[in-house]
Order: C-alpha cells, then sequence, then structure tokens
C-alpha cells in the first residue's frame, strides 16, 4: 500500500499517512480554493487502506486555519476512518488547537458530533 | 468607514494572486498591531472566506459587454477596536432572494443555533464544485458573533450588487 507524504505550502497542509505504522497526520494550514482537488489522493489512500487496516488507526490533525471548502473534505476523510472504526477496529482521532483558540475546539467539537469515532481534543501551547 | 482607519481596500478581479497577497499584507498588519492569537485567527479566517467567495463567483460576476466595471470590492478597517470588513460584488438577481434568506436565516440564530446549522450544513448538504456548499456565511457568523449587514441594489434586469458588512469583536 502507498505511503502519503505531502509537504505542506503556506495554504496546504502537510500530510503524512503511513499504511504499516497506521499513523496519519494534517499539520499545517488548509486554505486552498480549490481543496477537493488536493484531498482527493488522500481520501483515496484512506479508502484503499480501509479494505485491509490494522488494529489500531491513529490521526492526529494540527491545523492553524482551515476553510469552509476543506472542511468537507476533512469530513470525508473521517467518515473513512469511521467506516474503519465501525468495522471493529480501534481508530483514534487527535485534534490538537492552540490556548485559546476556541473556534479550533468547536471546530473538532462539531466533527466529534457528527463523527462516531472517539476523539480526544489536546490542548498546546503553541503549534 | 473613516478614512484613517482603512487598513487594506481593493477594486478589482479576485485572482487566486490577489487573493495570495492580499492575505500575506493582512497577516503582517495583524502581527505589525500586536493583536493576540485569538484575535488575529479569527480576522484571518473570516478574510479567508470572503475573498474565497469572491474569487469562486468571480466569472459570474462579469456582466457580458461590462467585464471592465465588473470589479469586486473589499475592504477592512479597525475602528474603536472593533474590525469591519466590506465586500461589494455583482451576482445575477436570480441568486438573490437565495443569498438573502440565508443570511436573515443566520442573523436570527443565536451562538447555539449556528453551531447546529453549521453541522447540519457541513454533514447533509450538497457540495458545489465551488468548495463550500453554503457553510462559508455560516462560518463567518459564528466567528464574526456579530448580526451580518447587508445590502442589495438592482443594476439591470440580469444583475444585482451585493453589499456584505461583517463586523468582528475581539
Amino acid at each position: 500500500m502507498s505511503k502519503i507524504a505531502i509537504e505542506g505550502t503556506p495554504k496546504t497542509p502537510t500530510v503524512n499517512f503511513d499504511p504499516d505504522s497506521a499513523v496519519m497526520e494534517l499539520k499545517g494550514r488548509s486554505i486552498p480554493e480549490n481543496s477537493i482537488e488536493f484531498y482527493k489522493p488522500v481520501v483515496d489512500a484512506l479508502d484503499e487502506y480501509s479494505k485491509d487496516p490494522k488494529e489500531a488507526t491513529k490521526v492526529n490533525i494540527q491545523l492553524e486555519y482551515f476553510n469552509t471548502s476543506s472542511s468537507k473534505c476533512i469530513l470525508d476523510l473521517f467518515k473513512k476512518l469511521e467506516g474503519i472504526h465501525n468495522s471493529g477496529k480501534e481508530v483514534t482521532i487527535n485534534w490538537f488547537y492552540e490556548e485559546d483558540d476556541e473556534d479550533m475546539l468547536e471546530a473538532g467539537e462539531d466533527y466529534e458530533a457528527i463523527i462516531k469515532v472517539p476523539f480526544k481534543m489536546i490542548e498546546v501551547e503553541e503549534y | 468607514m473613516e478614512h484613517n482607519d482603512v487598513m487594506l481596500s481593493f477594486k478589482g478581479d479576485v485572482t487566486s494572486n490577489m487573493l495570495d497577497s492580499m492575505l500575506m499584507i493582512m497577516e503582517s498588519k495583524l502581527e505589525d498591531l500586536g493583536e493576540p492569537s485569538k484575535v488575529k485567527k479569527k480576522v484571518y479566517n473570516i478574510l479567508v472566506e470572503c475573498l474565497q467567495n469572491l474569487y469562486h463567483h468571480r466569472d459570474e460576476m462579469k456582466r457580458p459587454g461590462k467585464e471592465e466595471e465588473s470589479a469586486a470590492i473589499f475592504m477592512i478597517g479597525k475602528s474603536e477596536g472593533v474590525y469591519n470588513v466590506i465586500t461589494g460584488n455583482y451576482i445575477l438577481t436570480n441568486r438573490v432572494e437565495k443569498l438573502k434568506q440565508r443570511i436573515d436565516q443566520v442573523n436570527s440564530l443565536d451562538k447555539e443555533g449556528l453551531k447546529l446549522l453549521y453541522k447540519e450544513v457541513l454533514n447533509n448538504a450538497e457540495r458545489s464544485d465551488k468548495g463550500g456548499g453554503g457553510l462559508g456565511i455560516i462560518d463567518i457568523a459564528r466567528k464574526s458573533g456579530r448580526e451580518l449587514g447587508y445590502d442589495f441594489m438592482r443594476v439591470d434586469d440580469q444583475y444585482s450588487f451585493f453589499s456584505l458588512y461583517i463586523k468582528i469583536s475581539q
């Protein structure tokens, strides 16, 4: 299965996904004008992974900014993870937010309310 | 907005490059003002949504034969501790009613109501190829914490001019 390693830019996040270690990481800013195009390879990789997932999958989301166009794509990723979780495997989503960034915490809580996967909200001092 | 309060104003075609430049300028200005990280992020997020909204609808704004005059406007300023953002763009008159209803709906909701509407639209709405599928205006309202002001001016049979006024409290 293929790994994903996308380097971050001022408008798109760093994305790392290693199917062998079952860890996915999304980090930085996600404010592209065309989010669907950016997220397609990531959604596809998770889709492939979901056919034969590891016992436990860990996802770290550490975003500074994301636009509403990305928010739908992130939901698509989470829906794939929900599918893995529903098949009886363990999935954890760690949602990081900077101290005082209530908007980012709330964004995580919004996803937590929609997606039936355990979320951990993790406050950090600064990215 | 008083002239002296204006931090950045723009009139023209909101291209992808122009959008990046404006965001870069504003990020550096917010940095220079020494705003707390929380305020910086709120303002920046709202700017991203406003500018990308203008960007995604730029083709629709171009009135046939009047492409040159079909410019969008964008302005941001700060007075008495409150950020004011104004955007203006041409829209097809047949879209006015739907947009007006959405803003009125958003203005009628409190914080919890906006949160519910956001989740509902995020989870259920059809996604447009432009991206958010109507999430933008809800997100702006949630982050601004104030009612959104707006105005629609009929230009001709086909077009209207839409102005959006956003206040961001700290």
